[in-house]
């Protein structure tokens, strides 16, 4: 998989991630024209297209798109399935995910992403695993918060 | 100084964090550009601080404005300075930044190396994972090669976390610098065994892409590839592997054979999940999957048959068992066999039955399916053909009729002690023929047949059946015979019993030797009464009259127990403990049986039985191959050269051999069309008449050509007995003597939960509250203006804690959106702070731990802690919430305020009046007093209502006086003596606090003159 693109009805990116190193102006105008692109495409069109030499796979869940850049040889099923897991996994995670979710958490999205996908393939295919990670990594850096706390109240009680 | 700095940097720190850029953005549609401008310049200045903490926030506010589109490669050395930190939560927001945000042309890379190295090795798994992710979005040439042999380490690492994601990225480290894959390539080869599903199917996916890059150079791999295709359950491995072998078949077109086969599986399987759902559109499938039965392969062909299961309809049911039966007959090896036959047999009998519609044609289908050699599923056709001759009445005559056949050529399926198995069908046939020998042609030769010799080498529980059966038949023809003159034929029909007979009471299985020796003993009785010419037939039927039933498993439960039964009580006394447990079980059968069977043939006839072990005796003695106490009679039998016992003739053919006289069920199938075209026909008929009615009507009319599944009428009815089964009513003898009214179980004479105050406004009810339960201060009730949320909330003091209140709020969802993400956020005063977890600051709201959807209600407490609890107090707070609709969410909020009264931080106390004497007479207490006019309620009724809404109880009361007390959550004690005359009502008050006090009664004052 070549990127991967989270975007809103009204063309808001939400979510982004490269897999192959482009410039940032690169990045931008791709973005800017597979979104014009897609947000054209009636609902009752199919969810792949090809673009450039890239097969653009993309299916809307509610108010987001989303929507992933995959070779030529790439199967399309396979990524509409990484996609539906991918939203399977964020619906687990926030417990029926909407848009708000992943635009006030965006970061929780992209390490949930990170889990299940490394350098555009697939790295852990069970749910059960990749939510585990997650939550693994949370409870550390949770801890590592509350150590802080205590760390700096100790410095305002007793300088 | 030092205190200054560290609180500066606290109050920074959550200064404006990510969720707050998110909203001013939000906030600020309009002149966004110029916000974000002015949050660029605070991100700066945060970054210049020394606080790692309020740098990571910085760098993560950058990351979202950096997928807005907006530059920010300047903070690259503050993404890596928020890297290197040494704590998890910095290092994972600064990871993200740089995958996020660098690229090859990113000069600040150079510097990561180390740092990454270090990542690489930490003991943590999770700064391992962290900087692997990272890796794979930013590596360069540079960092590929500096770091390769550290992720090939990473490849062996002992957590299978770190090993998926070390053979992921090895794929980017490939691409950026080739020279890495020769050395690496054993190990990664090594990892597609790895047991770690995990790692295998990483490993698998970057020998796929390797491999579509360069096909050759993999072709070693196929077998491997081939193991794994056939062993993995992991549809995303398999799909993988599946387009391996598309890019490596130009080369070597063998790979295709196992391709096209993975593909058919997959196929197959996909179908039967399609199946579930949408049967219509995978019956018109059929041909294509009854190809597939003839496959090669055997999985196919099981799948194939999983699929069927699902297809069938009344109207291609006799077709696909057509099929199926052809397959029987070709297939070899018996595990395939045997499930063909058990799938055909489920095929058939599913939901009772549904599909069937000629049972003609299904008990012959049972029939030839007893052809089979060395199945094992003998029983699951004797159980079919049982339940089929019971429930379908109609059928009962043809069955007979087939059962006789059967056991007439009994020794075509026995003949061969290797089809062991089948011989459970004689079972079947042989009970049939009994119960239903009404309906026999021959029952005299049918009952000969039963009676041979060679019966006796069929296993045990099948000779009871028959010798059971024969008894009932000996019945039937008794019945025939005696109503013809000459009275010979009866007498000689006995006869063959009595010569038959003794066989099976020799037979070494108790259940076939009680039986046959019963038996024998009525038939001579039978005998001697029929040389005196008497008519015995009706009396010899009467034995076996009455009808059997199936009975529903649970059709005992619609038998109500009747009144006064108690099925738990012992009957007899309980057993006593001092006899050894152990044995207890095993010798309740154990001991029975010859109880049963031994005194009885004693009593029955010695003379018989002395008989008879003279003849084992002789038996045994000559045979020089009889062991003592042999667990089997058959083999006796067989190496006897007695007369009766050689067996008849063994025909041992390989060609399943077809049972003269049973029909082929092929031919019912075309019966069955016939009936069909005639129905058909004459439905048309019907029809066309409608349609001459109806001309001048709609034209519109359902095509007749293809038959939908309701058209077929089955040839026969289905008993269908599921709950609706006849109820036993033999239960009389379960009723047993009532029980006294001693004897009975106490139930729910307490156990009455106490209602909770904050549901019943009732003051009467309050008085009656129990002491510990807490108290309730207010109710409140906030609507929405669009009444999408109200909350109703409750404040408690806490017994344990001297400054703890608990405030449990209701909030109920009065719209039609869904709620969530909800959190609760109160202004907090120097007096009572909201009771936030670890680690959120002062301002943090708390996420309420559930989510709403419409029309649900549902409670959360949230703690706070009270310095002072003298005063009463309001408390302004939020609750910001989403609300989701079908395809828009919206980001809402709602303001509230929570009253603190000073009589929610009192507890109802109980206290006696001598206590309370003492607690007056201390001299301690400061006094104050108040008025209330125009009370116009009973003295209860006002007593009451202190109670239920100040926490008080009462001590004494004594006519228009009484005394109270109540305690606050930090032991002031507050006392009370309340008076009344007419309409007004005095209340002297005194309190270690007079503030409180004053408070209080104000609030008492406050309720009196609301009502």
């Amino acid at each position: 998989m070549q990127f991967m693109l989270l975007f809103s009805r009204q063309g808001k990116l939400r979510l982004q991630k490269w897999y192959v190193p482009l410039s940032d102006k690169e990045r931008k105008k791709i973005s800017r024209d597979l979104v014009q692109t897609i947000l054209a495409r009636k609902p009752k069109m199919c969810s792949f297209l090809e673009w450039r030499d890239l097969k653009i796979v993309y299916k809307r869940y509610a108010s987001l798109y989303f929507c992933c850049a995959v070779e030529d040889q790439d199967n399309e099923l396979i990524t509409l399935e990484i996609i539906h897991r991918y939203v399977e996994l964020l619906d687990k995670y926030f417990g029926s995910v909407c848009e708000l979710d992943i635009i006030f958490n965006f970061e929780k999205a992209y390490f949930i992403l990170d889990e299940f996908l490394l350098g555009g393939e697939a790295q852990e295919t069970s749910k059960k695993n990749v939510l585990k990670a997650i939550e693994q990594a949370d409870l550390l850096q949770e801890k590592t918060i509350f150590h802080l706390q205590s760390v700096l109240e100790k410095n305002v009680i007793c300088p | 100084m030092a205190l200054k700095i560290v609180k500066g940097s606290i109050d920074r720190m959550f200064d404006k964090n990510l969720q707050d850029l998110v909203r001013g953005i939000r906030n600020h549609k309009e002149d966004e550009a110029k916000y974000i401008s002015t949050c660029i310049d605070e991100i700066k200045q945060e970054l210049k601080q020394d606080n790692i903490a309020v740098k990571a926030n910085a760098v993560c506010k950058l990351t979202y404005l950096q997928m807005l589109g907006y530059d920010v490669s300047w903070a690259a050395f503050n993404i890596v300075e928020v890297m290197s930190s040494s704590k998890f939560t910095y290092k994972r927001i600064g990871y993200l930044a740089a995958s996020q945000c660098f690229h090859e042309s990113t000069d600040v890379i150079m510097l990561t190396t180390n740092q990454i190295r270090k990542d690489l090795s930490s003991p943590n798994q999770y700064d391992t994972g962290v900087a692997l992710t990272g890796l794979s979005c930013f590596v360069t040439p540079d960092l590929a090669r500096d770091l390769a042999n550290d992720i090939m380490t990473l490849m062996s690492h002992t957590k299978p976390y770190i090993r998926k994601k070390a053979v992921l990225i090895m794929y980017k480290v490939f691409l950026k610098y080739p020279e890495s894959l020769r050395p690496a390539f054993p190990r990664l080869k090594e990892k597609l065994e790895d047991p770690d599903p995990g790692v295998q199917s990483a490993a698998v996916n970057v020998i796929c892409e390797l491999a579509r890059r360069n096909p050759k150079n993999y072709l070693s791999l196929a077998p491997l590839f081939f193991k794994l295709m056939t062993s993995s359950t992991n549809n995303w491995v398999l799909i993988k592997i599946i387009k391996l072998f598309g890019a490596l078949t130009p080369l070597e077109p063998r790979l295709v054979y196992s391709c096209v086969h993975v593909v058919k599986y997959l196929g197959l399987l996909a179908m039967s999940k399609i199946l579930k759902t949408h049967p219509k559109s995978v019956q018109s499938h059929k041909d294509l999957i009854l190809q597939c039965l003839d496959d090669k392969d055997e999985s196919i062909r099981l799948r194939a048959l999983d699929l069927l299961y699902g297809m069938v309809s009344k109207k291609n049911l006799m077709e696909i068992v057509k099929k199926l039966m052809l397959h029987v007959d070709k297939a070899e090896g018996t595990t395939y066999r045997d499930e063909l036959l058990t799938k055909i047999i489920d095929i058939c009998s599913q939901s009772n039955y549904q599909y069937i519609t000629n049972f003609e044609w299904y008990i012959s289908i049972l029939v030839e399916l007893t052809r089979l050699e060395g199945t094992r599923h003998g029983h699951l056709i004797a159980s079919q053909m049982l339940d089929v001759a019971i429930r379908v009445k109609a059928i009962r005559a043809f069955a007979v009729a087939q059962m006789a056949t059967l056991l007439d050529n009994a020794h075509l399926l026995t003949g061969n002690m290797q089809r062991n198995g089948i011989c459970e069908v004689l079972y079947a046939a042989a009970w049939i023929c009994g119960e239903f020998s009404e309906h026999l042609e021959n029952p005299m030769q049918t009952l000969e047949a039963m009676l041979r010799p060679k019966v006796a080498t069929l296993p045990g529980h099948i000779q009871a059946v028959y010798v059971q059966n024969a008894a009932k038949l000996f019945a039937t023809v008794l019945k025939s015979q005696e109503g013809n003159t000459d009275s010979t034929a009866a007498q000689e029909t006995s006869q063959l019993m009595i010569d038959r007979l003794p066989l099976f009471v020799q037979s070494a299985n108790l259940e076939v030797q009680e039986r046959a020796s019963c038996i024998l003993q009525l038939v001579k009785y039978i005998q001697k009464l029929q040389q005196k010419d008497v008519e015995i037939a009706e009396e010899v039927n009467a034995l076996f009259a009455g009808e059997l039933n199936p009975v529903a498993p649970k059709a005992q439960k619609k038998v109500p127990v009747p009144e006064g039964l108690d099925l738990d009580a012992w009957i007899n006394e309980p057993p006593s403990e001092s006899e050894s447990e152990d044995e207890q079980p095993k010798a309740i059968f154990a001991k029975e049986e010859p109880k049963h069977s031994r005194p009885r043939h004693t009593e029955v006839d010695e003379k018989e039985l002395a008989r008879r072990r003279e003849a084992r005796k002789q038996e045994q003695a000559n045979n020089p191959f009889y062991i003592k106490a042999s667990p089997s009679s058959q083999k006796v039998y067989q190496d006897t050269p007695g007369v009766e016992h050689i067996p008849v003739v063994q025909i041992d053919l390989s060609v399943p051999l077809k049972v003269p006289g049973l029909p082929m069920s092929d031919q019912y199938v075309k019966l069955e069309e016939e009936r069909r075209q005639k129905e058909r026909a004459e439905k048309k008929k019907k029809e066309k008449k409608k349609r001459k009615e109806k001309r001048s009507g709609r034209g519109k009319k359902h095509d007749s050509g293809p038959e939908s599944e309701e058209d077929i009428t089955p040839a026969h009815q289905v008993d269908i007995v599921t709950e609706e089964m006849p109820e036993v009513n033999s239960l009389d003898i379960l009723y047993f003597v009532p029980l006294a009214d001693s004897e009975k179980l106490p139930v729910r004479s307490h156990r009455e939960t106490p209602k909770s105050p904050a549901e019943d406004g009732d003051t009467e009810n309050a008085a009656l509250q129990e002491p510990k339960k807490k108290s309730t201060k207010e109710k409140r009730e906030k609507k929405k203006d669009k009444d999408r949320d109200r909350k109703v909330y409750d404040i408690q003091g806490n017994l344990q804690d001297g400054s703890q209140v608990v405030v449990s709020v209701i909030f109920e969802n009065k719209g039609d959106s869904f709620l969530k993400s909800m959190e609760f956020n109160v202004l907090d005063s120097l007096n009572s702070k909201l009771q936030r977890p670890d680690g959120s600051g002062p301002h943090d709201g708390l996420t309420v731990p559930f989510q709403l959807p419409p029309g649900v209600s549902n409670e959360a407490r949230f703690v706070f802690t009270v310095q002072s609890i003298i005063m009463p107090q309001k408390l302004k707070g939020t609750l910001t919430f989403i609300v989701k609709n079908e395809d828009s969410s919206t980001h809402e909020k709602l303001d509230f305020k929570l009253h603190f009264t000073c009589t929610s931080y009192l507890i109802t106390t109980p206290c006696y009046s001598d206590a309370f004497a003492k607690l007056l007479e201390s001299g301690d207490l400061k006094g104050s007093s108040v008025r209330l006019e125009g009370v116009n309620m009973p003295f209860h009724h006002l007593l009451a209502r202190i109670c239920f809404h100040h926490h008080f109880s009462v001590v004494e009361r004594i006519d228009s006086c009484a005394s109270m007390y109540s305690r606050s959550i930090q032991g002031h004690h507050v006392c009370l003596l309340v008076k009344t005359s007419g309409q007004t009502v005095s209340i002297d008050a005194k309190c270690d606090e007079p503030t409180l006090l004053g408070n209080v009664l104000d609030e008492i004052k406050q309720t009196f003159s609301q009502c």
